[in-house]
C-alpha cells in the first residue's frame, strides 16, 4: 500500500491542480498523475515550485503507443510520461498526458532545461511534437531517417538497410532484403492458447462423467 | 600626417586580424570523445560559442528489441548499455521485473548482487578517472589502472563465465552462487587496491597539471545541476548530498555501512575527487558483503519454478523440473499487468528502467533512463565560453559511454 504521506501528496495536488490534474492513481506505489494535454507546463512548475511537492529533477520524459486507443474518446494513441523526482521529500511522481500524432503538447523546456533531449527523442522514437521547442531535430536515428521506430506499427527490421559500395565508393541505402523471413516466434502455452477451443475427445476431459478422477469421486461420494 | 596614417595602418590590422567564427567537427573518431561522439563546435577562435553534441551513431534499438524478447532474453541487452558497469544496469531491470512480478530476492541473491553492484563501480570509476587523465595529458594512470581493472573483470568472468556482458543478474536474484575460493580472492582484492588507489591519487590529485585543466572547469552550479537533471557524481560534484542507495535502498543497501563523499565547487576536479572517494567507499560496501556472504546460506534466487530455473542437476532425474525449464527458456514467464518506474544508483548516476507489461510475457515498454544522455544534453550549456581543450576535459568528467546514450 502507498504511504499516507503520498496519499494526502496526492490529494493536495489535485486539490490545488484541479483544472489540471484529471486523475490520480497508484502503481505499484507510484503516484501517476493524469493531466490535461494543454496545462502540463502549469502542473511541472507546479510540481517544481510548490513546497510540498518540490520535484526539482526532471529524470525522463518517454511514451508509450498504444494504436488500439487511437479511436476511442478522450485519449489518443499516446501516452506521454513525465517523471519528477524529489531529493527534498524523496519522492517521485510521474505524471501522464494523452496524445496522437497530431496534437501539439507545449514543450516543457520552459520549465526544466533537461526537458530538451527528451523531448527531441520523443519526437523521434514517436512523432510527437512539442510546441514551443526551438530544436525539435531528430536526435538518435540516422540523418535523413523517415518514420518513428519505437511506434508499434514500425517494423523491428525498419525499411532501409545500408552497405559500404565498393563501386561507388560510399555508403548506399537500399531497402531490407531479408534472406529468411522474419520469424516472430510466438511461444504462448499451447495449452493457454487453446482455452476456448474445442478439439475432437475434449469432451471427454471436460465431461464429468468420464475419466478415473470423476470414478473416484463418485466412488469416495458412494 | 604621420598620426593619421598610423591610424588607418592600425584599422587595417585590426580588419585581417579579425577572426572569423569558425565551425569546427569533432569526432566521432576522436580518441578524447569517448567513444562515437560527433561535436560541431561553432568557435570564435580558440573559444567554443556553441557545442552541438550529435548523437545516435551506435543507437541500435533497444527498447524496441526488449519489446520484441521475453524478460529473460532481455536481461543480456542491459550489459550492451553501459559496457563498462553492465551488472548495474541489469540491477536495474531485474528490480523493476521483480517489482511487478511482486518477488523478493533472499538475502543471499541481494548481497551477491550488492557485492557485484558495487564492483562494477570501482571499475567504472578506474576507467573514467585513468581515461580523463589520459584526455589532459597524463598517460601512467590509463597503464596502471587497466592491470586493476583486468583483476576485476577476473572476477566477473569468474562468477559468470564473461569478461564483459555478464547476464549474471536475473529477475529473481543471481544465476548462480560464487564459485569456491572467489569471495576470499574478492576480499583480498580488496584489500590490495587502496594501494593502487593511493599511487593514483598520488600521481593526479595534487598534479599542477592535471588542476590546471580541471580546476574551474565546467562549473555547474546547485541549481543548474537540478535543473539539468543531472544524477550520481555530477550532482553530488556539485554539493547535492544525493545518492539512491542511501535515500532509497534497495537489495538490502540500508543494512550497509559507507558515506557518501560530496564536491563543492561543481567542477570537473569536484567531480574527479567524488568518484576518486566513492571507489574507497565501494571498497568499504564489497567488504562488508563478503562478511555478510560468510554468514548467509541460502539460495541465490527465488524458490519459484515459475520464475526462476531449476538446478542442472535436477534436471537429470526430475521431469518436472525438466519441463520448467524448457518453458523458461522458450515462453518465458508471464508478467501481471502493471508499470513501474525503478531507478539504481549506477556509476554515472540514476539508471532507471520506466517497465510497462501487458500481462503477457514481453515487455510492453520498456523505457531506458540512462544517466549520460541527461549529462551529455548539458554539454553546450557546460562548455560555452571555455577553450577547445577545456571541451576535451568536460567530456572525460561527465563519463559518458555511448552505449547507454544511444541505447
Amino acid at each position: 500500500m502507498p504511504g499516507d504521506a503520498l496519499r494526502d501528496l496526492a490529494d493536495y495536488i489535485k486539490e490545488n491542480l484541479d483544472n489540471h490534474v484529471g486523475a490520480y492513481e497508484f502503481k505499484k506505489n507510484e503516484l501517476v498523475l493524469y493531466a490535461v494535454r494543454s496545462g502540463i507546463c502549469k502542473v511541472l512548475s507546479f510540481l517544481r515550485d510548490d513546497k510540498e511537492c518540490h520535484c526539482e529533477l526532471l529524470m525522463d520524459i518517454t511514451a508509450v503507443d498504444y494504436p488500439e486507443r487511437a479511436h476511442e474518446q478522450g485519449t489518443g494513441r499516446f501516452e506521454v510520461v513525465y517523471s519528477l523526482l524529489s531529493l527534498r521529500h524523496n519522492h517521485r511522481i510521474r505524471v501522464k498526458i494523452y496524445t496522437d500524432e497530431f496534437e501539439l503538447i507545449p514543450s516543457a523546456t520552459s520549465v526544466f532545461s533537461s526537458a530538451g533531449w527528451f523531448e527531441r527523442e520523443v519526437w523521434d522514437m514517436y512523432g510527437i511534437l512539442f510546441d514551443g521547442h526551438n530544436d525539435l531535430r531528430r536526435i538518435l536515428t540516422d540523418y535523413g531517417f523517415e518514420g518513428h521506430p519505437q511506434r508499434k506499427d514500425f517494423p523491428l527490421t525498419g525499411y532501409v538497410e545500408l552497405r559500404y559500395d565498393e563501386e561507388l565508393k560510399r555508403v548506399v541505402y537500399e531497402p531490407v532484403k531479408l534472406t529468411q523471413d522474419f520469424r516472430y516466434f510466438d511461444y504462448e502455452s499451447p495449452w493457454e492458447a487453446l482455452t476456448d477451443v474445442q478439439l475432437p475427445g475434449d469432451e471427454k476431459a471436460m465431461s464429468p462423467a468420464h475419466g478415473y478422477k470423476a470414478a473416484k469421486k463418485a466412488a469416495k461420494k458412494g | 600626417m604621420a598620426v593619421a596614417k598610423k591610424t588607418t595602418e592600425q584599422t587595417d590590422i585590426a580588419e585581417e586580424t579579425q577572426i572569423k567564427p569558425f565551425t569546427m567537427n569533432f569526432g566521432p573518431q576522436h580518441p578524447a570523445a569517448h567513444g562515437v561522439l560527433r561535436l560541431v563546435l561553432e568557435m570564435e577562435g580558440e573559444i567554443v560559442e556553441r557545442a552541438d553534441p550529435h548523437i545516435g551513431l551506435l543507437h541500435r534499438g533497444t527498447e524496441k528489441l526488449i519489446e520484441h524478447k521475453t524478460y529473460v532474453q532481455a536481461v543480456p541487452y542491459f550489459d550492451r548499455l553501459d559496457y563498462v558497469a553492465p551488472m548495474n544496469q541489469e540491477h536495474a531491470f531485474a528490480l523493476a521485473t521483480e517489482k511487478l512480478l511482486g518477488i523478493t530476492v533472499p538475502k543471499r541473491g541481494q548481497y551477491i548482487r550488492v557485492l557485484f553492484a558495487e564492483l562494477g563501480r570501482v571499475l567504472n570509476h578506474i576507467l573514467n578517472i585513468t581515461t580523463f587523465a589520459l584526455d589532459v595529458g597524463a598517460l601512467t594512470p590509463a597503464l596502471w589502472g587497466f592491470e586493476e581493472r583486468e583483476k576485476g573483470m577476473e572476477f566477473y568472468e569468474r562468477v559468470c563465465g564473461a569478461r564483459l556482458h555478464a547476464n549474471y543478474f536475473r529477475p529473481g536474484g543471481v544465476h548462480q552462487d560464487l564459485p569456491a575460493g572467489l569471495a576470499d580472492d574478492m576480499l583480498e582484492w580488496c584489500e590490495e587496491l587502496p594501494k593502487f588507489l593511493k599511487d593514483l591519487d598520488s600521481l593526479l590529485t595534487h598534479n599542477r597539471i592535471f588542476k590546471q585543466r580541471t580546476v574551474d572547469i565546467g562549473a555547474v552550479s546547485k541549481e543548474d545541476a537540478l535543473d539539468w537533471g543531472f544524477s550520481g557524481p555530477m550532482l553530488r560534484g556539485s554539493g547535492i548530498a544525493w545518492d539512491l542507495r542511501k535515500s532509497q535502498p534497495y537489495d538490502s543497501y540500508e543494512e550497509f555501512d559507507f558515506d557518501i563523499p560530496i564536491g563543492k565547487t561543481g567542477d570537473c576536479y569536484a567531480r574527479y575527487l567524488v568518484r576518486m572517494e566513492e571507489m574507497n567507499q565501494s571498497l568499504k560496501i564489497m567488504k562488508q558483503a563478503i562478511e555478510k556472504l560468510e554468514k548467509t546460506d541460502g539460495p541465490v534466487k527465488v524458490n519459484d519454478r515459475k520464475i526462476a530455473p531449476p538446478p542442472r542437476a535436477e534436471m537429470k532425474s526430475s521431469m518436472e523440473a525438466m519441463i520448467h525449464h524448457f518453458k523458461l527458456y522458450t515462453e518465458g514467464y508471464h508478467v501481471p499487468e502493471g508499470e513501474t518506474y525503478t531507478a539504481v544508483e549506477a556509476p554515472k548516476g540514476e539508471f532507471a528502467v520506466y517497465l510497462v507489461s501487458d500481462g503477457g510475457n514481453r515487455p510492453y515498454r520498456c523505457r531506458i533512463r540512462a544517466p549520460g544522455f541527461a549529462h551529455l544534453a548539458a554539454f553546450d550549456f557546460m562548455s560555452k565560453g571555455h577553450q577547445l581543450a577545456d571541451a576535451v576535459s568536460i567530456i572525460g568528467s561527465l563519463d559518458i559511454v555511448f552505449g547507454e546514450i544511444d541505447r
